[in-house]
């Protein structure tokens, strides 16, 4: 963790993970987002903050196309992955999906055993020849998700008897088990206890060594401790983005300053 | 008509009540809303109920009570040697109410005076005419014992009804002074009120709670009385039904197997028919329709609901049957000779299934709508297509409802009548064959009770004890679906 030790932050020269150019959102006649690019990095954790009904949200969720479930949502402006249009006609976006994780703001396990619950992405996608194999990545994914040792005996519980804060390191680990290359995650800890919510951001903290990850979070601190970029949303515009330090310490525009220090929000 | 009166005048003492009450209560607190507990209404609402709930349930209790006592005091007097051979007091006593109503309606129909009515020296043949053309239903041999009984039935009621409408005048009466001298602003009106409300909402609930009991009640001891005339043995372990409605006593079969084996080789084609074509139809209204089409297919599908089951009788007998036999049937298209006639178990189940779809879409889209969109999401963010996250999430999440649905159409399949009447015919039987013609035991249970037939007989008294056996089969049913629901529902909320 870094703690608050802002200004100190090591800032690697890392790949460009996601690259959004323009990127405008309608909900019906609503504009919910407007003309946002932004340039997400690989091994990186990226927060996105802003008062709510920003659209931060809803950008997130642009970037595995989870808008394509809801009908009256259009997207236009490029969005790629890797170089890639992910709004391109030849792109499945079950594939997508597989690729970009997402682990919702509220724990949402399936009503199905532990195991059957991590097993569900390897299943889906063909990832385990056989049974040992599923074992491994079960295995695997759950140490990852910092629940291993909470639940290695008891497998075959129903997910939906764990506590709010098992359930939620559950379903990250859920997301990463289908080993995705980006992890979104819509407000994680906003159901979640302090305790809890520092379980999970110090999994965060852990798994940007192999993932890009975007948190989308109503807590200032929250950002400014788990992430290295920070984008500040406001009124469905991209406002500010940059170096979590220099977001939260030395901002350019005036309305990242008055949300910082409380004033709008 | 004097209930009717007597109800008008307690009703009309609340009304004064209420009145009362009402300006009582803004009498005490010297005209100033505030002093008193609760709004003026309510001290007026207090009145009304403690007037008319006592006053009409002891109208309701003496109404039930009266005929009891009256018919006690009056069977003393018909003497024993008046009960004809082979038939009982009772019967005699039934005579005697019936001859006392036809007389008020002699008097009604204004074809003797009520003082002739009463005269108990009036001649039992003069009376008889009277009652004969004012079209009373009476025996052709009034005795005079019976008549003397019946016109002090008809003293002893009318005293009867008027005491009682004297003291349920009274009761409302002194409820209402009772109830006005409570008030003034310390008393809890509003209290009182809610009371009387939650106590009528107990009643309502009750009511529908006891008229079961009732149902129950009335079929057991039908049952009791049917096992009384045939061995259960036969009745639950016979493989032949075969009443016989000739001879008195006659050897009638009446063994239930053959029934019950009918009525669930018809229930089971139809749940195989409305089971996965419901089940598909609520997954597409649910998961795939876009609002549009799910907000007419909808409606349209449970049309089928209101349809009466005797249309689909005729679907079944007309339109299905015939086609049945043009594909199974001699000559037909599958070269097979399979099925005989129109009627058959296959014809009642396919009709039946089509009738139960909209029971088993309706309820699952419901219930497969209740799944949280969360769990929908999950499903999807980890790059599930919407087959699979529907398969997978979504049928498990949903499946004890879904369950408890196909359970309940199982009841109303079982239950169901005029659809087997007209499309699976009247022959019980026991077949494999599902194009033979079976029979269930709704079926029989209606062609058991009509016509002419004699209460006392076990032809007749058969169709409780399978009234009874239908009940329980569908009670276990019901109990089972709902324990099934209960235990596996809090798997997600």
């Amino acid at each position: 963790m870094n703690d608050m030790r802002l200004l100190q932050r090591t800032q690697g020269m890392n790949d460009i993970k996601i690259q959004a150019n323009g990127v405008d959102v309608f909900y019906a006649d609503n504009h919910a987002i407007k003309d946002v690019s932004v340039e997400i990095e690989d091994k990186t954790v990226t927060a996105f903050i802003g008062p709510s009904g920003c659209g931060k949200s809803t950008f997130l969720r642009c970037l595995n196309r989870m808008n394509d479930t809801i009908d009256i949502c259009k997207v236009t402006g490029d969005i790629l992955l890797d170089g890639e249009d992910i709004y391109d006609p030849k792109v499945d976006p079950v594939q997508l999906r597989a690729k970009v994780g997402m682990v919702f703001q509220k724990p949402n396990p399936f009503p199905k055993s532990i195991y059957d619950n991590v097993a569900y992405g390897p299943r889906i996608h063909g990832l385990a020849k056989n049974k040992a194999e599923l074992d491994e990545i079960i295995e695997k994914s759950l140490r990852r998700g910092a629940i291993w040792d909470e639940v290695k005996d008891r497998l075959k519980q129903p997910g939906t008897g764990l506590s709010g804060g098992q359930q939620q390191r559950l379903c990250i680990a859920r997301a990463i088990a289908t080993e995705p290359e980006v992890l979104l995650m819509d407000e994680p800890c906003s159901a979640l206890d302090p305790i809890a919510t520092a379980q999970v951001e110090e999994l965060i903290d852990e798994l940007k060594q192999n993932y890009s990850v975007v948190i989308v979070t109503h807590s200032m601190q929250q950002a400014a401790r788990v992430s290295q970029k920070t984008a500040f949303f406001h009124l469905g515009s991209l406002v500010e983005y940059g170096e979590t330090g220099k977001i939260f310490t030395n901002p350019e525009d005036s309305r990242t300053e008055s949300y910082i220090t409380g004033r709008i929000g | 008509m004097p209930i009717f009166w007597l109800i008008t005048g307690v009703l009309a003492i609340a009304c004064i009540g209420y009145v009362l009450g009402h300006r009582r209560a803004m009498a005490s607190a010297g005209g100033n809303l505030r002093r008193l507990h609760s709004l003026p209404s309510y001290y007026g609402l207090n009145v009304v109920l403690k007037s008319i709930v006592p006053a009409l349930g002891l109208t309701i209790l003496w109404l039930l009570l009266q005929p009891i006592f009256v018919s006690n005091a009056v069977s003393g007097m018909i003497p024993d040697n008046e009960i004809p051979f082979g038939s009982s007091r009772g019967l005699v006593m039934t005579e005697v109410v019936r001859t006392a109503k036809g007389l008020n309606q002699a008097v009604a129909a204004g074809e003797i005076t009520e003082a002739t009515a009463q005269n108990r020296n009036t001649s039992v043949d003069d009376l008889t005419d009277a009652l004969k053309s004012a079209g009373a239903v009476v025996t052709s041999t009034l005795t005079a014992p019976v008549m003397t009984a019946a016109q002090a039935y008809r003293e002893v009621s009318r005293k009867g009804y008027l005491g009682m409408s004297a003291l349920v005048l009274l009761v409302a009466t002194v409820g209402a002074l009772w109830a006005l001298r409570e008030t003034h602003p310390d008393f809890r009106a509003r209290n009182v009120v809610e009371q009387g409300i939650r106590a009528l909402l107990i009643g309502a609930a009750s009511i529908a709670v006891l008229t079961t009991l009732g149902i129950v009640l009335s079929l057991i001891f039908n049952t009791v009385e049917f096992f009384r005339l045939y061995p259960a043995s036969d009745f639950f372990f016979g493989l032949e039904w075969a009443p016989s409605f000739s001879g008195r006593g006659g050897a009638s079969q009446l063994g239930v197997i053959p029934l019950l084996w009918g009525t669930f080789y018809i229930s089971i084609v139809a749940l195989v028919v409305a089971v996965p074509v419901g089940l598909f139809a609520a997954i597409y209204l649910s998961e795939y329709a876009t609002p549009t089409t799910r907000a007419i297919a909808k409606p349209l599908l449970e049309i089928l609901a209101g349809i009466p089951t005797i249309v689909y009788g005729l679907f079944a007998l007309l339109t299905v049957g015939p086609l049945l036999v043009s594909v199974f049937g001699a000559g037909g298209a599958l070269g097979v000779n399979w099925q005989g006639g129109g009627r058959a178990v296959m014809t009642a189940g396919l009709v039946m299934g089509i009738m139960l779809i909209p029971f088993v879409s309706s309820l699952s889209d419901d219930i497969i709508n209740a799944v949280p969109q969360a769990l929908r999401d999950g499903s999807y963010g980890l790059g599930a297509t919407q087959s699979e996250t529907i398969k997978q999430v979504v049928l498990p999440a949903a499946l004890p409802g879904i369950v408890g649905a196909i359970l309940l159409a199982a009841s109303r399949a079982i239950g169901e009548t005029m659809i087997v009447v007209l499309g699976a015919g009247a022959a019980a039987r026991l077949d494999l064959n599902p194009f033979e013609a079976m029979t269930t035991v709704t079926a029989k249970i209606v062609s058991q009770l009509t016509g002419d037939s004699d209460f006392a007989s076990p032809e007749a008294l058969v169709a409780f004890a399978l009234g009874m056996t239908l009940f329980v089969l569908t009670l276990i049913l019901n109990v089972v679906a709902l324990y099934i629901v209960r235990t596996y529902r809090e798997q997600y909320d």
